[in-house]
């Protein structure tokens, strides 16, 4: 009767509802405490809207009550895989604002150790991007070679991960006298360590089957998100500060920038792949070119920059990672901003998720390397 | 065919390894401290005075960035009798090393070697204000770390609670006419 009626009159609006799942905040794929919502229509992902925030700590506001020094702890919780690239750019800053002449000594000790990170932290994604497209062993493998770089950290600066090791002005300790020897075991083991990951997962018919062609972003639409570091590449556009803006002594080696065509999932794993083996090489030539001489510029043991402000990108693992430091004068500075790459390139995945499977969504995810510490900052 | 023969052989000589892994607590399983390696911050011990380094100047206490550390300090009994050269010295000092970040901030604001990264790194405790270490425990931790290293205060000759030697009654200067000669 009734019922008949409404059920007849519903009929000619019946239509099929987007579901709306979840992805996140604990699920074990989303590299920390990130949600993403999904919209679905059957398997196909409709809309996808990143939610974030769950790991806010407030470092930018914590920065205009902490000093100089005490500020390069908090960058060293910015990116927790990399850390000395964040300490480097905000050191970077207050250098700029003060004017100083870092000895190149410092500069050479500063580019081994961020060149090192950038490969301990090229090896975790490799590692656990292998998980994310159901390859149980790439993450053995990686870990174990990010190991030999974590203990050689030890030996320098004292602390696995967090180190707090570079100041304004130079870095706080000199290297140990069998560093030399020890970094050139390290990149002949790494050298074969990053041949036998690509061998193991690189051409893999399954991990193929599962990135390539998955998720792809055009070169301009990438830069439209603001995409920096490998995202950016993958998708062919040839942008890499340390070359385009080269910064401390980076003008002095010879490197070459892996830049990729398709802008798929394939393309953003094998790019980091490749930029392992020019990590390395940076290294090896920064070693040979190293030469004994003082570490730290003067500086007094309060610092205070004049007033002003600084900007300054260097190029983190992740993509352009740059702070912008205003100083009132004082011995804490009126405001920090860290313009993260992390926080930029997860805009795209709005892009990338749109009509791509949802057993993609996590592979699609893992490929862009988002650190959840930088993006909440 | 051949592939699968390669795998089986490698699966094979895996299966004969000895095991990597080990049982946690195991002393003799536990690996190498790097001598750079930076645990817990502990307080030195002037074992040429017998007293420790640490005055409580609270330079250390201004500078940690989680102010988990706190210390006062009192007059030095010894240096009104003239054993030391401390004016001042430490009577309490307490880290909550469960919110220390082993930053090694206060190491280097030190100016009196009084105050070391050593390489004690283990938190678990039975009660829940375990970690909340005061001057005895810190001292102990810095005994123990100067006993295992070579560790030597960067400026004794500044630090260092000994008193100068005194030199035997110098001859005084003889006076004449109201000038000093020397
Ligand atoms: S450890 Fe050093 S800085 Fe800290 S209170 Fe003692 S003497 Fe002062
Ligand atoms: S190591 Fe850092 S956090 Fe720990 S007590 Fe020293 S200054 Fe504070």
């Amino acid at each position: 009767m009734v019922n008949i009626q409404t059920q007849a009159s519903n009929q000619d609006s019946l239509q099929a509802v987007d579901m709306m799942l979840n992805l996140g905040p604990q699920h074990p794929s989303t590299h920390g405490v990130f949600r993403l919502v999904l919209w679905l229509d059957g398997e196909r992902i409709v809309r996808a809207e990143p939610h974030i925030g769950y790991l806010h700590r407030g470092s930018e506001k914590l920065c205009e009550r902490e000093d100089y020094t005490q500020i390069i702890t908090l960058f060293d919780r910015l990116d927790y895989v990399a850390n000395l690239n964040g300490e480097l750019a905000f050191c970077m800053a207050a250098e700029k604002l003060m004017g100083l002449e870092v000895p190149d000594r410092a500069w050479y000790v500063r580019s081994i150790l961020c060149e090192l990170n950038r490969i301990a932290s090229h090896m975790l994604f490799y590692g656990v991007y292998g998980l994310d497209t159901g390859a149980m062993t790439p993450i053995l493998y990686g870990f174990r070679e990010r190991e030999r770089i974590v203990l050689l950290f030890e030996a320098v600066t004292g602390a696995r991960m967090m180190h707090n090791f570079i100041r304004v002005g130079g870095v706080k300790q000199d290297l140990p006298e069998d560093f030399v020897q020890r970094v050139n075991k390290l990149t002949d083991e790494l050298k074969r360590g990053i041949e036998e990951c690509d061998q193991l997962l690189t051409n893999s018919e399954l991990f193929l089957a599962r990135t390539k062609g998955v998720g792809s972003i055009d070169g301009p639409t990438a830069r439209d998100y603001g995409c920096t570091g490998p995202v950016l590449r993958a998708s062919g556009v040839k942008e890499d500060v340390r070359v385009s803006e080269p910064y401390g002594i980076y003008d002095r080696f010879e490197f070459g920038i892996p830049v990729g065509s398709n802008g798929d999932c394939w393309d953003r794993y094998y790019i980091r792949v490749e930029e392992m083996r020019q990590s390395l090489s940076i290294i090896e030539q920064a070693v040979k070119q190293m030469e004994p001489g003082p570490i730290q510029a003067k500086v007094r043991r309060i610092a205070r920059p004049p007033k002003g402000e600084a900007y300054v990108r260097t190029e983190s693992p992740r993509g352009d990672f740059a702070v912008f430091l205003v100083s009132d004068g004082g011995d804490k500075p009126y405001r920090v901003k860290v313009r993260a790459p992390s926080f930029a390139n997860l805009q795209s995945i709005t892009h990338m998720l749109r009509d791509a499977y949802i057993a993609d969504a996590v592979v699609i995810l893992g490929s862009i390397d988002i650190i959840l510490g930088e993006v909440d900052r | 065919m051949l592939g699968n023969l390669k795998g089986l052989l490698l699966t094979l000589k895996v299966m004969r390894r000895e095991p990597v892994t080990a049982q946690y607590p195991d002393p003799s399983k536990r690996l190498p401290i790097d001598k750079r390696f930076m645990g817990f911050p502990a307080l030195l011990w002037d074992n040429s005075n017998d007293e420790p380094f640490c005055t409580g100047c609270m330079v250390c206490v201004r500078a940690c960035p989680t102010q988990c550390m706190s210390a006062e300090m009192k007059d030095n009994p010894k240096f009104a009798d003239g054993t030391s050269r401390r004016r001042k010295i430490i009577e309490k000092f307490e880290i909550n090393l469960s919110r220390c970040i082993l930053c090694g901030i206060c190491v280097d604001v030190c100016n009196f070697d009084a105050i070391e990264m050593s390489h004690e790194h283990e938190l678990s405790k039975f009660e829940r204000n375990g970690a909340r270490a005061a001057l005895p425990q810190l001292l102990a931790m810095g005994k123990k770390y100067q006993a295992e290293t070579t560790w030597q205060p960067k400026q004794p000759e500044k630090n260092l609670g000994k008193p100068p030697e005194k030199p035997a009654t110098a001859p005084q200067p003889e006076k004449v006419g109201g000038v000093v000669t020397s």
